[in-house]
């Protein structure tokens, strides 16, 4: 099993690379709707494209109130 | 009508011919949302479709909206003409929509001709009651369905549950509507709501693909199968009409409607 912060890392690539953000400028900190400037829909396809990546399902409301990218990695994590 | 010259666009959609399949292209920003306008296309679509049948092997709906098939019903405008109207003019208005899509929706269900849904991104509420009047959900894998209609204190008013109760079984159904959770295209191949999951973007060339197929067999053939293993629950979606115009007469759906509509909250989709 994958180390939360390889988990980590994957997603800030993940997100970095999908919506065209450069990847230095993502932290594990950061509001992700903010740092991506995306907004509900655009969160769903986050949402899916991290269930396909990691192969994982990560029903909305367990992810209800998690903005920042590291409390995301460790839902994932519990998951995988 | 000569098939080779259908070509119509609406305010919300397109449909055309090609090659014995009508397609249907939703195209309304940001998400498909069906509201009247959607509703007068998508009776004008269902008069085509039931004129060209003849002509027909199948039918394709699909969405050129990249944020996804179809968000469902127009919240904002349900709010704001409700809003606008005493409570029996609301409830009323409510009815009479409902009565108009389940008779549009009712026809892609019980078309003699194999129906596909080919869908992307958010297909969610209506938008996945659209898909599930049609015989066949191919899913590309940004797809992602739910309903959430009971975090605003109502039930799926297109048909939903009738349709979901005939197509998969009761563990997915109660997930479904009593969580209003979301689930991805790989979820939704799983418990047999979409036949085909395929890469992203690749959802209407396979329907192309299935409907060629399709075209091979014998119509009548087809048709009768269809009948025979799709059965319209014509009861129960009159049921489900009632119930919905029951529950919109509760003041909490208001609440939760004006909530929505108001609401600034980036996951406002999340129950």
């Amino acid at each position: 099993m994958p180390t939360t912060e390889k988990t980590l890392d994957e997603i800030l690539d993940l997100a970095a690379m999908h919506f065209k953000v450069p990847r230095e400028k993502l932290s594990p900190d950061d509001d992700f709707f903010k740092a991506l400037g995306i907004d509900s829909l655009q969160t769903l396809d986050l949402l899916t494209k991290l269930e396909n990546h990691f192969h994982v399902e990560l029903p909305d409301y367990e992810l209800q109130g998690v903005s920042d990218f590291r409390t995301l990695a460790g839902k994932i994590q519990a998951r995988l | 009508m000569n098939t080779a010259q259908v070509t119509k666009r609406g305010q919300t959609m397109s449909y055309s011919v090609h090659e014995g399949v009508l397609e249907l292209a939703l195209d309304r920003a940001p998400c498909n949302e069906i509201g009247s306008l959607s509703l007068e296309d998508l009776e004008s679509f269902s008069a085509a479709m039931l004129e060209l049948e003849p002509q027909l092997h199948a039918v394709i709906i699909h969405s050129e909206r990249k944020a996804g098939f179809c968000a469902g019903a127009d919240l904002r405008e349900l709010y704001n003409r409700s809003r606008a109207m005493e409570k029996k003019a609301a409830i009323r208005g409510v009815r009479d929509f409902l009565e108009r899509i389940h008779r549009v929706l009712n026809a892609i269900d019980a078309s003699a001709l194999t129906t596909i849904a080919a869908v992307q991104g958010v297909t969610f509420g209506g938008g996945l009651e659209l898909a599930l009047a049609c015989d066949l959900i191919v899913a590309d894998k940004s797809a992602r369905f739910a309903f959430p209609e009971l975090r605003l204190g109502l039930i799926p008013g297109f048909g939903g549950i009738p349709r979901l109760k005939r197509d998969v079984g009761n563990a997915v159904v109660r997930d479904l509507l009593l969580t209003g959770r979301s689930f991805n295209a790989t979820k939704a191949q799983q418990i047999g709501l979409a036949s085909q999951v395929v890469a992203e973007g690749e959802a209407l060339r396979a329907a192309r693909a299935t409907a060629a197929q399709v075209g091979k067999f014998d119509r009548q053939t087809s048709a009768a199968a269809k009948q025979f293993i799709k059965p319209v629950p014509y009861d129960e979606l009159k049921k489900e009409i009632d119930i919905f115009c029951e529950l919109f007469e509760r003041p909490a759906v208001q609440a939760g409607l004006k909530k929505f509509v108001e609401s600034t909250n980036a996951q406002p989709y999340l129950p």
